[in-house]
């Protein structure tokens, strides 16, 4: 297989846009990793959009059509992935695979979603659309009352307490704050996550991820074509794996098999273990995920994630830095692009180019998105030269 | 529920949402509920068939759902628990009644209601709901 790097990346101003419309925020996107990159519409030989349900927020479909034509990339290939909150991250695998079969050598992968054109009611039902219609929409859940049964089957099983819930929104707040590009940059204390207005029982409303507008791009190149970029960050790893799209078809409430499964095929393909990985980017849409993601992902005990965010082991400055530009929490979860956004960021912190947020001496980052409540789990793990 | 007709869907899904109807694969014995007409382990060497659940089942999981999604407002604060019909069956339910009654561990039982109105055609939509049996 051919080595892929990412040689270009960027992302808008997350938040509610009322002044951008979906095209706008994805030329934006896009030309800021074409910028970073340094490349020209014409070194590009295709592109990947991610999205989840522009049909739905806007009466928008047919965007990966729509995505190169504002880009001014027509006539090239472009192609729209969908697999809920994960899109943007499988666009992204997509456009890696395009490279590795030897089909092409610049590939543009992006993601994008406009969701505050319409009410908040009208989007809570449009993101159900990614759990199950018939058994799960039609009782009256909500995708906060997915992470809440989740939620309580890991207190009930592991002692998992609010306060370590709480902590993971706090830590992500205080790295967003130095995010340019967060909805939410300010810091949070646990106790106003605690006296937050409780959703489903037993998550609060700052416990969960907003409602957001935004979108991603990066660049991303064969080894051969790779050469001429400065600071390649290279793609070590990408997994994927699928589980039932309802919640109460699984085997356990506590974890999520798409993200185990996931993340044995990027360490595999990347021949790292998850204590050689310098820094994570998880998939944050309620706070128990991020709990949850530090379990599977390796990086403790299962049932311990609770008492290693408690540890402070998630910090900048601890153990296994988690979500150090802000995570879905702060910098805003505009459902198609995360996946990007995570991988965008990632690029920063492996460039050394993280300003105040950098970690220090990052080799090595891994990116976990999630669709719905862990029906599309996947992984990717990047490098810098140092790692190689 | 918005954007659409729930009348075909709510027609396909009378028996196993009225009755809890599932399924079973007579070949592996495993039963299915909500139904699955492709048995996950035989595949196509299965053979599926109805099968009746008991109306009753122990609740595993559960939320109080403080925020509703259109068309399920009138019934806010309302509980929603994952619950065992048989061991490795499960499925998710509103459970009527106290939602600060509803305690993991308990027993429900189905019981008929409304499920919501239609945003569209106005329709009442009917279907199970659980409720808690005594202690
Ligand atoms: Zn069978």
């Amino acid at each position: 297989m051919r080595r892929v790097a990412i040689v270009g990346a960027g992302y808008t101003k997350f938040g509610e846009c009322w002044d951008k419309s979906l095209r706008r925020l994805a030329q934006e996107a896009g030309m800021r990793a074409l910028a970073d990159a340094q490349v020209e519409g014409k070194d590009i030989e295709a592109l990947f959009v991610g999205n989840m349900t522009a049909g739905r927020f806007i009466g928008q479909e047919h965007l990966s059509a729509l995505a190169a034509d504002r880009m001014g990339l027509t006539p090239i290939p472009s192609t729209r992935i969908e697999a809920a909150c994960a899109s943007g991250a499988l666009a992204f695998r997509k456009a890696l695979m395009a490279i590795q079969s030897g089909q092409h050598d610049i590939v543009v992968a992006g993601g994008v979603e406009k969701m505050t054109d319409v009410g908040g009611d009208s989007a809570v039902a449009s993101l159900m659309g990614a759990a199950d219609q018939e058994w799960e929409s039609q009782i009256g859940l909500t995708f906060t009352g997915l992470y809440a049964l989740i939620t309580r089957a890991h207190m009930q099983q592991y002692g998992t307490t609010s306060e370590q819930l709480a902590l993971v929104s706090v830590n992500n707040h205080k790295n967003g704050v130095h995010n340019p590009n967060a909805q939410y940059p300010f810091e949070i204390t646990v106790e106003q996550v605690l006296k937050s207005p409780l959703i489903a029982d037993p998550l609060r409303l700052l416990d969960c991820s907003p409602i957001t507008d935004g979108a991603a791009t990066v660049v991303l190149a064969s080894e051969e074509a790779a050469k001429r970029f400065e600071n390649p960050i290279w793609v070590i790893g990408s997994g994927q794996a699928s589980d039932t799209i309802a919640l109460h078809d699984r085997k356990s409430f506590t974890e999520l098999q798409a993200t185990i499964v996931s993340s044995r095929v990027a360490y595999k393909q990347a021949g790292i273990r998850p204590e050689q990985v310098d820094l994570v980017e998880v998939h944050d849409c309620f706070s128990i995920n991020e709990i949850i993601a530090i379990e599977d992902l390796g990086f403790c005990k299962k049932g311990e994630g609770g008492k290693f965010v408690e540890a402070g082991k998630i910090a900048r400055d601890g153990e296994r830095p988690i979500n150090t530009m802000g995570g879905l929490k702060s910098i805003g979860h505009p459902v198609g692009a995360t996946g990007i956004r995570q991988l965008a960021d990632l690029v920063t912190q492996l460039r050394g180019k993280a300003g105040k947020l950098q970690v220090n001496d990052a080799k090595i980052g891994l990116a976990l998105n999630i669709g719905g409540s862990g029906a599309t789990g996947v992984t990717h793990i990047l490098a810098n030269q140092n790692a190689l | 529920m918005p954007q659409m007709s729930s009348v075909p869907i709510a027609w396909r899904l009378q028996q196993p949402r009225y009755r809890l109807i599932g399924t079973i694969c007579t070949k592996c014995n495993t039963s299915y509920f909500p139904p699955r007409s492709l048995c996950q382990t035989c595949r196509d060497k299965g053979k599926i068939e109805k099968h009746k659940f008991p109306g009753t089942g122990k609740i595993l999981t559960y939320t109080v759902i403080r925020i509703a999604p259109e068309g399920f407002a009138e019934f806010a604060p309302y509980a929603i628990a994952i619950i065992e019909l048989e061991p490795g069956v499960t499925v998710a339910g509103q459970v009527v009644g106290d939602p600060e009654q509803v305690k993991t561990g308990r027993k429900v039982k189905t019981t008929f209601r409304r499920m919501y109105t239609d945003g569209k055609d106005g329709l009442l939509q009917y279907g199970m709901k659980w409720e808690l049996l005594d202690q």
